[in-house]
């Protein structure tokens, strides 16, 4: 069974119609990259999963669970919602980290205050944030962050407070990462280094959704590609295929436009 | 006449009775402690979704900031008995009040939108950041919005805090006798240094506020928004 499946989301503001039916399924280890030039509706199709917009009507399942139903009009509790968006995760353009904290505590923070809904909090809530610090630590290990773990956001460089981003989503254990254009934010040279960790994210198998301009990075590091036109899913496919044998007029404009 | 006998007056108003620089001083912490946290609650009204509390709020703050506190001053002080026909503040206590009433709300004001300002200036990817990290909007504002704002706004509540003890002097206009009231009748009898004396009195104070208010900044200067 799929992990995530979208069934006929949209999405309007006002007049302008953004989504106009998305449909999609991700199964558990895959990456997805879903590509599309600018306005076409990549960053509402992430927010409208990730509860940051609310979508008009559709579906949405993730892990069996049916996290939104466009037909279910009655308004859902704060922490039931709070508790479906901790099965996803979402990584930013602009990081978003929080600048009075250190990368440790950015990493923990969500996941310390999380802990406190536990049973056994009171009793033991030493151990308790001890194992998140450690956790956290070994995450930003793999993140080749074990230097910075004490430095503010301000200190460190485009590259490394994008890590501690991901870090600090990857804490919460989502059972899928979302990333929105994950590179677009740094100067070129700083690329890299975020590439080289999604690609490690994505040998261990973490289920990944990532909006990127990067066409040969999305060849290499997704399963599957989604190419997004005007709100629709003008055409997808295995990655190899969508990139090297595109069918559509629009994915040929498109994909000679990125290369020039 | 006795240096240290114009010293003392210059704190009692007249000898034996509280006042002078003291009641600056009083009507300076009243303020703080009620318009602080009064503002707070205006400028979430001013804020509001609630389009009718919002345009309320609004008309609010802009009537007490477009008018002067010397006209506040005297509308709350007569305002009660020309209405009510009994007066609501009588005597020297009852003067002080209507001053600490006035001032309050005009500074419960001028903070609102100090306030407003400084949450208004936190990007939104700082909410989004916490609602995706399944954090409450409580925490967010809490553990992530609220120091951010505090550093935005420690310059223009300097400013602000400065403003308020100078303008502490304005209450005399409804009889509060203040420093700057006693060192005026010293001047009366001829006697200009009490004059200077209370400006000396002042700049001590606004020293002090900017020591402070360097030390906050400092303190928050570890980060940036
Ligand atoms: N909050 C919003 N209010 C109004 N229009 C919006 C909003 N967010 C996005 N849009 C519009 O939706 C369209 C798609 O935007 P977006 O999803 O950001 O596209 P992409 O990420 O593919 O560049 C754009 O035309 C944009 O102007
Ligand atoms: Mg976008």
């Amino acid at each position: 069974m799929a992990i995530l499946e979208v069934k006929d989301l949209t999405k309007s503001f006002g007049k302008t119609e953004v989504l106009k039916g998305i449909s999609l399924s991700l199964e558990e280890g895959q990456v997805m990259s879903v590509i599309g030039s600018s306005g076409s509706g990549k960053t509402t199709l992430l927010r409208c999963i990730n509860f940051l917009e609310t979508a008009d009507s559709g579906l949405i399942t993730v892990d069996g669970d049916v996290i939104f139903d466009g037909n279910d009009k009655k308004k859902r509790k704060a922490k039931e919602t709070r508790e479906k968006q901790l099965k996803i995760g979402l990584v930013f353009q602009q990081f978003n980290l929080f600048p009075q904290y250190n990368v440790l505590d950015n990493v923990t923070l969500a996941v310390k205050l999380k802990a406190k809904d536990r049973p056994d909090y009171k009793q033991n809530r030493k151990q308790i944030l001890k194992e998140i610090d450690e956790k956290a630590l070994r995450i930003l290990d793999d993140m080749g962050l074990s230097e910075k773990i004490n430095n503010y956001p301000c200190e460190l460089s485009g590259g490394q407070q994008q890590r501690v981003s991901i870090a600090r989503a990857m804490a919460l254990e989502p059972k899928i990462l979302f990333f929105d254009e994950p590179t677009s934010a740094l100067d070129p040279e700083l690329t890299g280094e975020i590439l080289r960790v999604i690609r490690e994210l994505a040998a261990k198998k973490m289920t990944m959704v990532i909006v990127t301009h990067e066409m040969t990075f999305a060849k290499e590091v997704s399963d599957y590609i989604v190419f997004m036109d005007d709100g629709v899913i003008a055409e997808e496919g295995k990655a190899e295929d969508v990139i090297n044998n595109p069918k559509t007029e629009r994915l040929q404009a498109f994909l000679s436009k990125i290369s020039d | 006449m006795d240096f240290s006998v114009v010293n003392k007056m210059l704190f009692e108003g007249s000898i034996g009775q509280e006042g002078g620089f003291l009641h600056n001083i009083e009507l300076f912490a009243v303020t703080l402690l009620a318009a602080l946290p009064l503002g707070l609650i205006i400028a979430f009204g001013s804020m509001s979704k609630f389009k009718p509390l919002k345009l309320f709020t609004k008309s609010i703050v802009w009537i007490i900031r477009g008018t002067p506190l010397m006209l506040q001053l005297f509308i709350v002080f007569y305002g009660p008995g020309l209405v009510f026909g009994t007066p609501l503040f009588v005597g020297a206590e009852g003067r002080m009040k209507a001053a600490a009433v006035a001032f309050i709300i005009n500074y419960a004001c001028y903070f609102s939108e100090i306030y407003r300002g400084g949450i208004e200036s936190i990007p939104k990817g700082q909410y989004e950041a916490g609602q995706v990290l399944g954090m409450t909007k409580a925490q967010t504002f809490f553990r992530v919005v609220l120091l951010q704002v505090i550093k935005n706004i420690v310059a223009p509540m300097s400013n602000e805090f400065m403003t308020l003890i100078k303008d502490t002097s304005l209450a005399r206009v409804i009889a509060v006798v203040d420093i700057i009231m006693v060192a005026e009748s010293f001047s009366a009898k001829g006697i200009i240094w009490p004059l200077f004396y209370t400006g000396l009195y002042f700049l001590i104070f606004c020293g002090a506020l900017t020591i402070i208010f360097n030390k906050i900044e400092k303190k928050l200067s570890y980060f940036k928004s």
